[in-house]
């Protein structure tokens, strides 16, 4: 196997500068003790950090995030694990249509989503409340945890089911002690990569949100579009250690690659 | 989760290994939700879209084109929808430069280091939009990272106008959507035999003449494809182009945004909005069938 040349190692530095520049900017402009945006010049302070706790919106908003994501992602392998265990494993009519009817979240622009389903939520008088925006989370997430679970489903080796079925299992008790536990990789996957989904999800959320309900992405945004300080700066670094830390503990799991490149989009 | 009720009425329909209408039961309860939550909501869009609006009357029930009328005919909206096009076009094409290459680099690394970078190159896929684009802003500012990195090594007298500039949206877009680019290479890669490139290079060709002749060939639908989700998700990005772009340097998202949240012209942003779908889908599905019939044999 050929290894690559000195001109290829110098164009995949420039290449990982450009890709880690703007993550590395935010967690040093984080640690400033300025009160202005500028790089922490007299040492690292945590000033900034303990300034977020005098700010209980931001904290309300990380609270509402998670339990958002949480309860997404949660629904969302719900409604993929039985849709996913007919269309990974049956041929029946319409199965085509169903599943481009269930990944067509992925085509439509999240703007356009956000304005339709504010539309619709205004229009049949439901309003914007916490459990609208889970609605469009779950639309939202639901793609991906179904497309991990409908990879799951796909390997199934069928006569391990037929053989407890034989043995006088309930429909129910296969389910459980023998399907459950052959796809659990993928609904455990499934969830993870619809709560990150849900989790950081912002333009949809922008237009469905409401004062009561904002989520941090939305919360940072609105923030960001009047001014830039170093607060925002720390709440976006800690959101950014957040994720580095969920994203080793997923790839000693189950390994990064199989969770981002897998089968269909990325 | 068992069959719906004809289990027990019908126990010939539902059998122990599952009857015919199993399937559908299964999938009854997601139909019902994303159905409700996808269909009805764009139908209404739609319907939205072809009424009017007046700053007395409100949204009014008449049913025209006028709305699409005005886009067309508006050289303000020309402007923002070309700028839309142009900068979802340079993204396109710089991803494509830099994200291909990048795979194939990653792809031809030894063992510890290809899974470390692959995690370096897509990690940030997982990372808030907002926290990457604002990493930009701070790197673009008239006196940030860039402008006196640049400044210093006397390349540039006065500071670079990069935020509230098209330029800077390119450039942050170029980062945010790069990993589309890498995952679709990437899953081409997967499938480029070695053993070919080895054969190339065994009969005398250079390095370049490989990558040209060999390698370039084969991972053309993983570059076109990763193009198609570029392109789309640029044209239709929002968060980026707002805080890189500002209020003044509108793209076709930014302007949906403001006509909704803003103005208030529900029907203008619903067209506008409609328009940027029908876009999304006529390149997606369009494309998509050009490069399955062009490379029909490389994905068998």
């Amino acid at each position: 196997m050929s290894r690559n040349g000195p001109l290829a190692l110098v164009f995949h530095a420039l290449v990982v500068v450009f890709a880690l520049a703007p993550i590395v900017i935010v967690c040093v402009v984080a640690f400033t003790s300025h009160g202005y945006l500028s790089l922490p010049t007299e040492g690292p302070s945590l000033r900034w950090f303990y300034a977020i706790g005098d700010r209980p919106e931001f904290l309300r908003s990380v609270l509402d995030s998670l339990w958002l994501a949480a309860a997404a992602s949660t629904l969302a392998v719900a409604l993929a694990v039985p849709a996913a265990l007919a269309i990974g494993r049956e041929r029946f009519p319409g199965r085509g249509a169903l599943l481009s009817l269930f990944q067509s979240p992925l085509m439509i622009p999240h703007l356009v989503l956000g304005i339709a389903l504010l539309r619709f939520f205004t229009e049949t008088g439901l309003g914007l409340s916490r459990w609208t925006l889970l609605a469009g989370h779950l639309v939202v997430v639901f793609p991906f945890a179904l497309r991990l679970v409908l990879t799951a489903s796909a390997g199934i080796d069928r006569t391990m089911e037929n053989a407890a079925a034989s043995l006088g299992a309930s429909r129910w008790v296969v389910f459980r002690r023998v399907t459950l536990p052959l796809i659990m990789a993928g609904v455990v996957s499934g969830w993870i990569l619809s709560f990150i989904q849900s989790f950081d999800e912002v333009t949809m959320s922008v237009f469905i949100s409401t004062p009561e309900t904002t989520t941090l992405p939305v919360r940072l945004f609105l923030y960001i579009q009047d001014n830039i300080d170093p607060l925002v700066a720390s709440v976006s670094a800690a959101l950014i250690f957040a994720t580095v830390i969920a994203m080793v503990i997923l790839d000693r799991l189950f390994g990064m690659e199989r969770l981002l490149v897998g089968p269909g989009r990325g | 989760m068992s069959a719906a009720a004809p289990n027990v009425a019908a126990p010939s329909v539902a059998g122990p290994s599952g009857g015919r209408l199993r399937p559908y039961a299964l999938n009854a309860p997601a139909l019902a939700v994303v159905g409700t939550l996808i269909v009805v909501p764009l139908v209404m869009t739609l319907v939205l879209s072809l009424h009017s609006f007046g700053t007395y009357t409100g949204v009014t029930d008449d049913v025209s084109l006028a709305n699409y009328v005005e886009i067309v005919g508006d050289p303000y909206f020309h402007e923002i929808f070309l700028r839309t096009l142009r900068i979802s076009a340079l993204v396109t094409l710089i991803a494509a430069a830099i994200g291909a290459p990048e795979a194939y680099i990653l792809h031809r690394m030894a063992r510890p280091w290809r899974g470390i970078f692959l995690l370096v190159m897509l990690g940030p896929l997982l990372i808030s939009v907002v926290a990457r684009t604002l990493g930009w802003a701070l790197l673009l500012g008239s006196t940030g990272v860039v402008n006196q990195g640049l400044m210093a090594l006397g390349l540039i007298s006065a500071p670079l106008r990069l935020m509230h500039s098209e330029t800077g949206v390119v450039i942050a877009l170029v980062h945010v959507l790069m990993p589309f680019m890498i995952v679709a290479v990437w899953a081409s890669l997967a499938r480029l035999d070695p053993q070919v490139e080895n054969a190339a290079a065994s009969l005398g060709a250079g390095p370049f003449t490989v990558v040209r002749r060999v390698v370039l060939p084969q991972i053309a639908p993983g570059v076109l494809s990763g193009s198609i989700i570029v392109f789309a998700l640029a044209a239709s990005a929002f968060a980026t182009p707002a805080i890189i772009g500002g209020r003044r340097l509108k793209v076709a998202a930014t302007l949906a945004y403001d006509e909704f949240l803003s103005t208030m012209n529900w029907p203008l942003g619903a067209a506008i909005a409609v328009l940027l779908l029908l876009a999304n889908i006529v390149i997606i599905v369009g494309c998509n069938r050009i490069v399955e019939r062009r490379y029909a044999e490389v994905f068998r």
